[in-house]
């Protein structure tokens, strides 16, 4: 167990590399840092202006050395003025060393919003928690819904109860969060007039049934069916197997048998696939997030990403990959856990 | 007051104005159940009610979307300034032919876009999966077959795109400063070679013994594969014949950069188990090539799953280009696909509803078709 854990994280660290590799390759893209440039040398720079501004802050410097210094791995240089010799930092809204240091992720420091004006820092953690809560609520609402209808479906394959569930869920999966949001809204909202179409006001005021049911509903929405038609399946398959049938010829009543024997091995399957839902989430919470005005982690994805802010969209880019891994590795361990005939091997 | 056909009104003209696709799917269904004993995994298909809803829906916008001129009564982009959100069934009045479902936020009729936006979704969908599909196939054949080194470098590689969230990536891969740089066209290049190389192993090592057969074959392969990829990657055709925006191929090749990976891990899945058959150690023993007995013994075995997958996938896609238009990512603002018609109308969507209604039923009811069309196929083959 304690090899496969190492070699397991080990295979995670090194994914980890080469994401965070690509992500700076395709965030440092230079279309991007000539417009941070004209963004930041008021407009009308010329292409001199333009250039020397990226040469003193340090995005002229080789690849490599400018990942290491992002990683915290490289010494950060300060930016010294050339009339005045004064250093000044990158963007005049965040302090920077003095003195070259490591100053990068493993330092604890994400860098520089320029769409925000801030450290990232000051606004990744609130994102973070916003969004937490919000996928905390889809988790609790999703995983016992999708179980049920899995596990009914599943009882008694054929039946009319699983051709109307499967029907069900399979609805649910062709309906992605940008459409099921849309018509809910205007189900709930518009005509019924019994909830806010609108979450914004779950950041200033806290969470509520009103503005928070639409969010969450949407987002659980699309993972239900997937995750339903998972546990139908396996739940189906356990049902078929020789020591069901020896229970109920034991003469245990059915109930007895789905509850006692077959629930706990049927549910195996489904975990994993409710541990990978989360990338798939990931996504979902930025489109929810924008059409309820939630200011969470995927506003700031989205903000990052319009204003062309460099440091931040790096910063979400890292979060959501870790987010990833850290699942995926979870769901393995979980697996192997869960699953006797694993853990012995 | 722009005068009203009425609720009644909107559904009768809707339905008659569809009569070019009803027509068409008439014709359709009655062949098909004329020679339903026949057509093998297809007539089976139409026997069960979910297959056959799976057939009439995706049917219903393949048509549309082949007939979108004759059926949407308006021009996706004609503005038409009285008809400014308009409300549903309002006569516009030169033509005296109502706006069915509605006038957007620009005056354009909502249902004539819908029409259009069919033949965006149904041209990139199907042929992003297609290219995926081979992607996935040629990659997750060898992997499965030779394990080892291969295999545990191709796993990886799928592996760290697996990883991203898919918003993340068209975030990165879908900007429009990523055109100004040669991103999307090494990425182009490198996809679309995968239907030539593809398309040559498979004549290359099925008709080797046939001389003649095989350089007919392959001559066809390369020119008319060439002469595409030239036109696409480097947009270079000489007779100006093949033509793809910039725009619309960063989307495609995008798209297919996501779906990728789900396609070679169902293939090199398949590989894997199909490996072991009794068959292919027949072939072994003949002394066949590795990749005749990949692309002729272990792929035509392989096929029931994978064209399961691929009409799931085919949805999948759909949802993907939904999502890059909703986030204005990559189609031109004015474009009626779904996913932008969706973002447009999201916009005012408590004021008025329709705009982005439209699109999203029409979007949700070509995934669930092509679902129900993929679960009554696993069915069958389960059944087999």
């Amino acid at each position: 167990m304690l090899k496969f854990l190492a070699r397991r994280l080990g295979i995670m660290v090194l994914t980890m590399f080469c994401l965070s590799l690509v992500v700076f390759f395709f965030v440092n893209l230079e279309p991007n840092l000539k417009r941070l440039a004209i963004f930041q040398t008021q407009q009308r720079a010329t292409e001199q202006d333009i250039e020397s501004w990226l040469t003193r802050n340090g995005y002229r410097d080789n690849f490599f050395v400018r990942y290491g210094r992002w990683i915290g791995v490289v010494k950060q240089q300060p930016v010294v003025d050339p009339e005045t010799g004064a250093v000044v930092p990158r963007f005049r809204f965040c302090d920077e060393p003095a003195v070259p240091a490591y100053n990068g992720i493993l330092q604890g420091n994400f860098g520089c919003s320029t769409a925000f004006k801030t450290k990232v820092s000051n606004r990744l953690p609130q994102g973070l928690r916003a969004t937490g809560l919000l996928m905390f609520w889809v988790m609790l609402t999703m995983v016992p819904t999708a179980l049920v209808i899995g596990v009914l479906a599943g009882m008694r394959e054929g039946s009319r109860l699983d051709r109307g569930l499967s029907i069900l869920s399979i609805t649910s999966t062709a309906t992605p969060e940008y459409v099921s949001g849309i018509i809910f809204s205007v189900i709930f909202a518009t005509w019924l007039k019994l909830l806010n179409g609108s979450a914004a006001t779950a950041t200033s005021e806290g969470i509520n049934f009103y503005n928070f049911t639409l969010p969450v509903m949407t987002l659980a929405i699309y993972g239900v069916g997937y995750i339903a038609r998972m546990t139908r399946a396996s739940m189906a398959e356990v049902m078929s197997s020789q020591y069901i049938r020896t229970a109920r010829l034991k003469g245990l009543s059915f109930w007895q048998v789905v509850m006692k024997h077959a629930l706990r091995n049927a549910l195996i399957a489904p975990f994993t696939v409710i541990m990978l839902q989360f990338p798939w989430l990931l996504s979902g919470v930025v489109v929810v997030e924008a059409i309820f005005r939630y200011q969470g982690f995927g506003f700031l994805l989205v903000s990052a990403a319009s204003n062309n802010d460099i440091d931040l969209l790096l910063a979400c880019g890292l979060v959501s990959v870790a987010v990833v891994l850290l699942t995926q590795l979870i769901s393995d361990i979980g697996y192997a856990w869960l699953n006797p005939r694993i853990r012995m091997s | 007051m722009l005068q009203n056909v009425g609720f009644i009104g909107i559904i009768l003209g809707i339905i008659g104005r569809f009569w070019p696709v009803w027509l068409a799917l008439i014709v359709l269904l009655t062949l098909s159940f004329m020679f339903r004993r026949r057509l093998g995994l297809y007539g089976h298909l139409i026997s069960s009610g979910v297959g056959l809803a799976g057939v009439i829906i995706v049917g219903f916008w393949l048509f549309t979307a082949l007939f979108a001129g004759i059926v949407a009564p308006f021009g996706p982009l004609e503005q038409i300034v009285v008809m400014k959100h308009a409300l549903p069934g309002s006569i516009e009045p030169a033509t005296g032919i109502p706006f069915y479902l509605g006038g957007d936020k620009l005056a354009r009729d909502v249902f004539s876009r819908m029409i259009y936006g069919s033949r965006i979704v149904l041209a990139i969908a199907p042929a992003a999966t297609a290219i995926s599909l081979m992607v996935g196939c040629l990659l997750g054949l060898p992997a499965g077959y030779f394990s080892g080194r291969i295999d545990a470098l191709l796993s990886f590689i799928a592996n760290l795109v697996l990883a991203f969230p898919v918003i993340l990536l068209f975030y990165l891969l879908v900007t429009p400063g990523i055109m100004d740089t040669p991103v999307p066209y090494a990425m182009a290049g490198f996809f679309f070679i995968f239907p030539i190389l593809f398309l040559c192993a498979l004549f290359y090592t099925g008709y080797s013994k046939q001389k003649a057969k095989l350089i007919t074959l392959l001559g066809l392969t390369l020119i008319i594969g060439g002469y595409i990829y030239i036109g696409l990657v480097f947009d270079r055709d000489p007779l100006n014949l093949i033509h793809i925006e910039p725009n619309e191929l960063n989307i495609f090749v995008a798209v297919a950069f996501a779906s990728s990976p789900g396609v070679f891990r169902i293939v090199r899945g398949l590989t894997l188990d199909i490996k072991t058959r009794e068959y292919i150690n027949a072939a072994l023993t003949r002394g066949e090539h590795p990749w005749y007995i990949m692309l002729w013994e272990i792929l035509p075995n392989a096929r029931g799953p994978l064209i399961v997958d691929t009409c799931l996938r085919i949805g999948y896609t759909t949802i993907l280009l939904g999502t890059l238009g909703f986030f204005g990512l990559g189609m031109s603002s004015e474009s009626p696909d779904w996913g932008t018609a969706i973002k447009d109308g999201s916009q005012f969507l408590r004021l008025y509803a329709w705009p982005a209604l439209v699109p999203a039923i029409a979007l949700m009811s070509f995934v669930l078709g092509l679902n129900l069309l993929a679960d009554s196929l696993r069915e069958q083959s389960l059944r087999d």
